[in-house]
């Protein structure tokens, strides 16, 4: 048993390790002083700072609407691939469909860039383009997890629709999309926190006059840091975790890398 | 798929993300293919093909390339990239299997929580975990260091390592250690022998998980680093953003996508080799 001790010993101080920074942050946020540096107080200034600060609000607000299109656009695109995987095992689609996920984000970035101004000139750049870029790289993550839940079922239910009259559509709308909602609900969920936490291709794909919150942190902790950046950063904790924990509930499979 | 029907629904159903991704993943790649034989434009981008005015350069051209390897700095960022990606492979890995062991090991009851604090954390803001360490190391003086790029990259990779581990950890038949036990091996053995040459696959896919995103970084270089610790992704950055070369660009991107192809294949022969054993 001597074993497993160091065993939890190890692991304890992984666990602190991925905790503690976090938790400084959040601390901070709530401190009543300019420093990242030392406890003086409790004050909510920081948050009121934040509400108050019209650049991040628009940048809020554009975050938002980024992540609702981008997400939809690839729950339907994702979905489709993801049961064109399952059924027709095709050769070039995985392909296609995988590698943005898989490759480093800064690639996909440059390559967007060049494209947009070269394909659609110097002007370009703007939220359409940003949607565009979120969507081709969500599209794999929704893929996935549709896929592997599809993969958990028995394809004779599809086969039974159809051999009781069921039309394609209908087998589709009746029987496939109920059995695989829970996958489609998790990879929407998916879909939205990568692209509201989305730094790099945004980075990229955005040009001069669109701000993003990941993109407007960026510059906050470039150039001055204040604990405004520590409560933009809680806020922004609590909304990932709410749809990471609502993801998990919807579809346990999706949250173990199964599939 | 030889009924009219049947492949009419595979085209209504596989072709509008095959289209999509067509025009807006595969078609940017070929242009950045093109893009690193072309001269840059006179105000950025990219010089047109054929000669409008005469003045400026035009066609196609292997001089990206041909600076690229007849400059040794160009090798040596991509040395000290691949040095600080397999720095921060090994340390995630070093920290991520106790963690894994750990999990695979408990009841079945707690691992789903013991998954899901892996997982909270990683779900922050990438930015917002990178600055947590601007906070804890601007204090004790240790910013803006390779140190501090290296801390940066393992915070912000460990989950990738964790999660393939315990998913290949966790599908181990635990009579195997039974039986080494029972064979007079102790603890250390049966792990040597036994648990780590199994767990080989998980090994790979998270390896391969954390060092190609590691390898293309040019954000934690930029926030946490000095500037002698730029990687391949500041400079393909830089020469996006700031000197607008975009053929020099596009060529070191490529280079990159070979890089990155290189290693995923490789972790995908040696994971495909181990399962062999398995």
């Amino acid at each position: 048993m001597r074993r497993s001790w160091w065993l939890w010993g190890v692991s304890l101080a992984v666990y602190a390790l991925l905790y503690v920074p976090l938790a400084i942050v959040v601390v901070f946020s709530f401190n009543d002083s300019k420093l990242n540096a030392e406890w003086v107080g409790f004050t909510l200034s920081w948050y009121r700072m934040l509400f108050n600060d019209q650049e991040m609000l628009r940048a809020a607000a554009n975050s938002l609407l980024i992540a609702v299109i981008s997400s939809v656009a690839a729950t339907v695109l994702g979905t489709m691939a993801g049961i064109a995987m399952h059924r027709y095992r095709p050769k070039l689609l995985p392909f296609m469909v995988l590698t943005p996920v898989a490759m480093p984000e800064i690639l996909l970035g440059v390559s967007l860039l060049i494209f947009f101004i070269s394909v659609f000139g110097q002007e370009s750049l703007s939220l359409l383009t940003v949607v565009l870029a979120h969507t081709t790289f969500c599209i794999g993550f929704v893929a996935i997890v549709v896929r592997a839940r599809l993969a958990g079922m028995d394809d004779g239910i599809f086969e039974a629709a159809r051999d009781l009259g069921a039309t394609p559509w209908q087998t589709f709308r009746r029987v496939t999309l109920p059995l695989i909602m829970p996958g489609v609900i998790a990879g929407a969920l998916m879909a939205f926190t990568l692209s509201i936490d989305d730094f790099v291709i945004t980075f990229f794909t955005s040009g001069v006059g669109v701000k993003t919150l990941p993109l407007q942190i960026y510059s906050m902790i470039k150039i001055a840091v204040t604990p405004e950046v520590n409560a933009i950063s809680t806020l922004l904790m609590l909304l990932t975790l709410g749809m990471i924990l609502i993801a998990g509930k919807l579809a346990p499979d999706a949250m173990h890398g199964k599939g | 798929m030889s009924n009219p029907g049947a492949r009419f629904a595979r085209f209504v159903v596989g072709g509008p993300p095959f289209i999509y991704l067509l025009l807006f993943f595969a078609l940017p790649g070929l242009i950045m293919v093109a893009a690193s034989f072309m001269y840059p434009g006179e105000f950025g981008g990219l010089a047109p093909l054929f000669p409008l005015t005469g003045s400026e350069e035009s066609g196609l051209t292997v001089e990206n390339y041909r600076i690229f390897f007849g400059d040794r700095v160009y090798f040596e960022i991509f040395l000290k990239s691949f040095g600080v990606a397999a720095l921060t492979t090994l340390l995630c890995l070093v920290m991520a299997y106790p963690v894994a062991l750990l999990i695979a090991r408990s009841p079945k009851a707690h691992r789903d929580l013991m998954v899901l604090l892996v997982i909270l954390p990683f779900a922050s803001n990438f930015l917002v975990r990178v600055y947590a360490w601007m906070i804890i190391l601007g204090p004790l003086d240790l910013l803006f260091s390779r140190f501090a790029v290296i801390v940066g990259m393992v915070y912000v990779h460990l989950p990738f390592m964790i999660l393939p581990l315990y998913t290949n950890l966790e599908k181990h038949d635990p009579t195997l250690l039974d039986a080494g036990q029972d064979l007079g091996a102790g603890a250390w053995e049966r792990f040597w022998r036994i648990t780590f040459p199994l767990s080989l696959p998980g090994i790979f896919s998270g390896s391969a998980l954390v060092f190609i995103p590691v390898l293309g970084m040019f954000a934690i270089p930029e926030i946490l680093g000095g500037k002698d610790d730029w990687l391949v992704g500041n400079m393909i950055k830089e020469a996006f953003l700031s000197t607008r070369d975009w053929p020099f660009g596009s060529m070191l991107s490529l280079m990159l996508t070979i890089a990155v192809l290189a290693i995923a294949g490789v972790a995908a022969w040696f994971a495909r080799r181990g399962t062999r054993y398995a």
